[in-house]
C-alpha cells in the first residue's frame, strides 16, 4: 500500500455555503514526492481543485500553504518532512481571506509590503556610473534580500493574524530592514519615523514562528530586533 | 502611520522601553523580597514594618508600584488591542483596566506611606 491519505481544504464561495475538508487517496508509488506533486496528482482526480504554483522549485513563492499545521512551500517540501501516520492535511495560508480552495487573497500582505516603501531612496545627485558599496556594506544585505514574499512567515504570526491592517508583519519588516541597512539609502530617518507607533514593529512579541517556517532560512525576528535598536538609537 | 490614544506613552518605542525597564525593576524587587523572606524565617511585625519604615525601602517599593502600574497598562493594552475587536467593548475594558490600576496604585501608596 503506497496510498497516501490527503485531507484538503475546499471552498468555492460561488457554490459552497461553508468551507469543508475533502479526503483524497493518492498513489505515491512509494516515492518521496514533494507536496506539490501530490497536489497535481489530486488535480488529476478532481480538476476543480484550485491552488497556486509557478516555478515548482522554491523561487517564485506562489505555493505557500499550511501542510500538517506548518506553513511552507509545497514544491520544496518532501512528504517525508511533513507526513505523519500516512496522513497529510493541506490548508491555505492561515489568516488571509480565501478566494477559492488553497488560493488566498494576499492583498493585506502586499499592502503592508508597500507601506514600508520597498525601494531605494536617495536624495543625493546620481553619480555618473553607479552608487558604490564596499564589500562590508554589501554583506549587511545578506539574509535580507533573499526573501521571495511567499507569506509563509507573516501568515504564521499571531500578531499579523490579529492586526494585519496595522502590524507590518515579519516579511514586510525584513524588507524594511533591508532598506534601513542599505548604505545607499538616505531615507533612514523617514523610514524609522513611520515605524515607531505601537503596532507597525512593536506588535512583534518575538515568538519566532516566522523563523521556524521561512523556506529560505531567513530570520525576520533578528531584523525586527535590529529595527528596534535603530529606533532606540535614533530617539534617545 | 498608525497612532493610538489609549496606549501608555502614545509611542510603540517608549512603551517597549518602559515595558523592559519596569520588568527589570520588578524582577529586582521580587528577588529582593523573596530573599528577605528566606533569610528571615522568624519574621515578626516589628522587623517587617521596620524594613518598610526605611526611606530607601519606601523609594524601592514606590518604584516597584509605579513599575507594575506601567507594566500592567502596557501589557493589558496590548492584549485588548489583539483580542477585542469591538471598539465599544475594547475602550470599555481599557477604561476599567486603567481605573483599576489607578486605584491599586493609590491604595499601595497609602499602605506604604500612611502607616
Amino acid at each position: 500500500m503506497s496510498n497516501l491519505q490527503v485531507s484538503v481544504y475546499r471552498y468555492n464561495p460561488e457554490t459552497d455555503s461553508a468551507p469543508y475538508m475533502q479526503e483524497f487517496q493518492v498513489d505515491t508509488k512509494g516515492r518521496d514526492l514533494m507536496v506539490l506533486d501530490v497536489l497535481h496528482l489530486m488535480k488529476e482526480q478532481d480538476s476543480a481543485l484550485a491552488f497556486r504554483r509557478s516555478c515548482r522549485e522554491g523561487v517564485c513563492g506562489s505555493d505557500g500553504m499550511n501542510m500538517n499545521g506548518k506553513n511552507g512551500l509545497a514544491c520544496i517540501t518532501p512528504l517525508s518532512d511533513v507526513v505523519k501516520g500516512n496522513k497529510l492535511t493541506l490548508r491555505p495560508l492561515p489568516g488571509l481571506p480565501v478566494i477559492r480552495d488553497m488560493v488566498v487573497d494576499m492583498g493585506l500582505f502586499y499592502k503592508q509590503y508597500e507601506r514600508i516603501q520597498p525601494y531605494l531612496q536617495n536624495d543625493t545627485p546620481a553619480p555618473a556610473i553607479e552608487r558604490l558599496q564596499s564589500p562590508e556594506e554589501r554583506d549587511k544585505l545578506d539574509g535580507l534580500y533573499e526573501c521571495i514574499l511567499c507569506a509563509c512567515c507573516s501568515t504564521s504570526c499571531p500578531s499579523f493574524w490579529w492586526n494585519p491592517d496595522k502590524f507590518v508583519g515579519p516579511a514586510g519588516l525584513l524588507q524594511s530592514y533591508r532598506f534601513l541597512a542599505d548604505s545607499r539609502d538616505t531615507a533612514t530617518r523617514e523610514r524609522l519615523t513611520s515605524l515607531e507607533d505601537p503596532f507597525s514593529v512593536f506588535r512583534c512579541r518575538g515568538i519566532m514562528n516566522c523563523v521556524a517556517v521561512c523556506p529560505k532560512g531567513l530570520n525576520p525576528t533578528r531584523a525586527i530586533g535590529k529595527i528596534r535598536e535603530m529606533l532606540l538609537a535614533d530617539a534617545t | 502611520m498608525v497612532t493610538n490614544i489609549t496606549s501608555f506613552g502614545r509611542s510603540g518605542l517608549s512603551d517597549w522601553l518602559m515595558q523592559r525597564v519596569s520588568a527589570v525593576i520588578l524582577a529586582l524587587y521580587t528577588v529582593f523580597i523573596v530573599a528577605y523572606l528566606l533569610f528571615n524565617p522568624n519574621l515578626d511585625y516589628y522587623a517587617w514594618s521596620g524594613l518598610f519604615a526605611q526611606t530607601w525601602m519606601r523609594i524601592f517599593s514606590l518604584l516597584a508600584f509605579v513599575s507594575i502600574a506601567a507594566h500592567a497598562w502596557i501589557g493589558l493594552w496590548t492584549v485588548t488591542t489583539d483580542y477585542l475587536k469591538s471598539t465599544r467593548l475594547r475602550v470599555g475594558v481599557q477604561t476599567l483596566i486603567i481605573l483599576a490600576i489607578f486605584v491599586y496604585l493609590v491604595w499601595g501608596i497609602q499602605i506604604l506611606w500612611g502607616a
